[in-house]
Formats: C-alpha cells, structure tokens, sequence
C-alpha cells in the first residue's frame, strides 16, 4: 500500500473522530473562556494537549493560580492511561515506524485514536496514524476556538447547557463498562464517594490534588482487592 | 503565574507520557499489579473528575442533575459518546426552559 493511500485511508477513518471532537472541544472552549482564558490560550492548549480530561483539569489549575507541581501531578495521574495506549499501540508499528515518526505520532495517542487504531488488522504506518492525527487534532483545535470565541455570543441559555457537554463524555466513558464489570463498578463509585469527601468536607485540598488523590486511591484499591487476571480482560 | 508557562507544562507532561512508551518500550508490562492500577486509573480519574463537578457545570443544580441523568441513561444504553454528551447538554437546555 502506498503512502498517500495510507494517508487518505487514516483520515477518512478520523472524520468521526474529528465530528465527536468538535462539539465536545466547543463545550471545552466555553468551559476555558468562562475560567478567564483568552481564545488563543484556550486554542492553544488543544492544540499542543489533544486530551479532554487533562485539558478540563488543567485550566481549573490554572484559574486557581495553582503551583507546577500540582500541575504536573494531576497531569501525570489523569493522562497515564495513554502511556498504557502507546505501550500497546507500539507492538503494532509497521517497520516503516522509525524512531523519528515514534517521536511525531505519539502526540496524536488519545483514547479515541487509540481504538480505532488497536482496532485495525495489521500493522500501523507512519501516513495511516499521520491522517488520523491531523483531522482528529484539525476538528479538535477548531472547536475549541469556535467555543471560546462565540461561546460569548451565544445565548446564557445555550451557553450554560454546554457546560455539560465533556462531562456527558465522561458519563459515556465510564458507565458502560461498570454495568458489564463490577469491579470497575467499585473502583468508580470508590472514586465518586472521595471526591464528594473533598468536595465537601476536606475543602482545604485543593482541586486538583483531590482528583490525584481520590483515583490514585480508588485504582489502587482496584488493583489490590480486583487483579486482573490475564491480558484477555484487557480493553 | 503566566499562563504560558502552565500550558508549557501541561504539553510537556502529557507529550512525555505518550512518547516514552511509544518510542521506548517494547516489551509488554508484566506486573500484575501495574497492569491493575492501569486499567482502573482511567475510570477513577474520570468519575473523580464527573462527581460532584458535573451538578455544578452549567451554573444551576436542576438543569444540570437533568443533563447527568439523561447521560446515565444513554450510556448504560451504551450509545455513542457523542449522542450522550450532546443529548446531556440539550436535556440541561429543556429544562432550562421550564425553569
């Protein structure tokens, strides 16, 4: 197959990607500009972070004038799950994948590229990631910006309404794999109950350590009472 | 602090967890307990970050408890991420206009 073929094929596979990334990036545009973020900031975390949940955390961070280390921290704790998604997708790199293309696609690993691309028969190419990457990043850049910029225009009732739009993504993440294993179920839940002790009564942690904390607990907690047996249980 | 100097960070943070493994490791995680934490952690950080924040994202508690509801349902439908978050927002809409 030839490169421009593998190319065409990576973005024609990424428009529903891009289409998803879109409106949620615009509901994260409304959520940055409401947080004090100028358009260009807002646009320019997505272009440089391609991550919902990190990014959503991130910019608390940054309205609560919080320190580097919780920064890093939190980043660390929300966004390691795709070291896990590249160590996986790393088997699976055609010889063409030389140590330069590694170093330029691993910007482009979120969950969503990640199961498309594990989904694939075969070996990945350097060109096929590169098409996906670009209209993934493409409608997720460019929702964000529409979001910051005519959030404002739009009317507080719409505005507002959008607000929600990551965190239904979220629910959908999260809710379909606890009604099938109830682990998961108890390391959610586990998860939920913590944050609503930080929420409300340990409030001089702030937001973004208690997300550290309470899922770095939650998944330990996980991982001791529920091990997972073998890699076939693996998602 | 400027806030160039964040967004610099949190690019650098989340790049580096991408890229190590990608260009680095080859062979598979074995420990088990490792392997463990890592499926967990995702779904940990998510509903830490959903509950209680979400009640709270669209600046009043009936709308968006409208929204989240709506969502549950959907996804334990198992319906696609997209219809899910844009139907919680249009729920949180709908009742807003009853409000």
């Amino acid at each position: 197959m030839n490169l421009s073929s593998d190319f065409s094929r990576g973005m024609t596979h990424g428009i529903p990607i891009a289409l998803g990334y879109l409106s949620v990036s615009f509901g994260f545009g409304i959520t940055a500009a409401a947080s004090g973020l100028s358009v260009f900031e807002a646009s320019a975390i997505s272009a440089t972070n391609l991550t919902s949940a990190g990014q959503a955390a991130g910019i608390d961070v940054i309205a609560a004038g919080g320190t580097i280390l919780e920064m890093i921290l939190l980043q660390l704790t929300i966004n390691i799950r795709y070291s896990l998604m590249a160590l996986s997708l790393s088997q699976k790199l055609d010889k063409r994948f030389t140590a330069s293309h590694r170093l330029v696609a691993s910007y482009g690993i979120t969950d969503e590229i990640f199961a498309v691309c594990s989904a694939q028969k075969g070996m990945l190419s350097p060109a096929y990631m590169y098409g996906m990457i670009l209209i993934a990043a493409a409608g997720w850049v460019m929702g964000t910006f529409l979001g910051a910029s005519a959030g404002q225009l739009l009317p507080e009732s719409v505005s507002s309404a959008l607000g929600i739009v990551l965190y239904g993504m979220f629910l959908a993440i999260i809710v379909p794999p606890s009604r099938k294993n109830r682990n998961i179920l108890c390391v959610v839940i586990a998860a939920a109950v913590l944050s609503l002790l930080f929420r409300y009564v340990l409030t001089a942690v702030s937001s973004g350590f208690a997300v550290i904390i309470c899922a770095v607990s939650a998944a330990v907690l996980g991982a001791l009472i529920f091990p997972v047996k073998d890699e076939a249980e693996q998602e | 602090m400027s806030t160039a100097v964040y967004i610099f960070v949190m690019a650098s943070v989340t790049y580096l967890i991408r890229m190590i493994p990608f260009t680095l490791f080859k062979k598979k995680i074995k420990s088990q307990f490792i392997r463990s934490f890592l499926k967990y952690i995702p779904y940990a950080v998510l509903s830490a970050m959903t509950i209680p924040a979400i009640f709270y994202s669209t600046g009043n508690f009936v709308t968006a408890a409208a929204g989240t509801i709506i969502a549950v349902v959907l996804a334990f439908f198992d319906l696609p991420l997209i219809v899910v978050a844009l139907a919680a927002s249009l729920g949180a809409f709908i009742a807003g206009l009853f409000l």
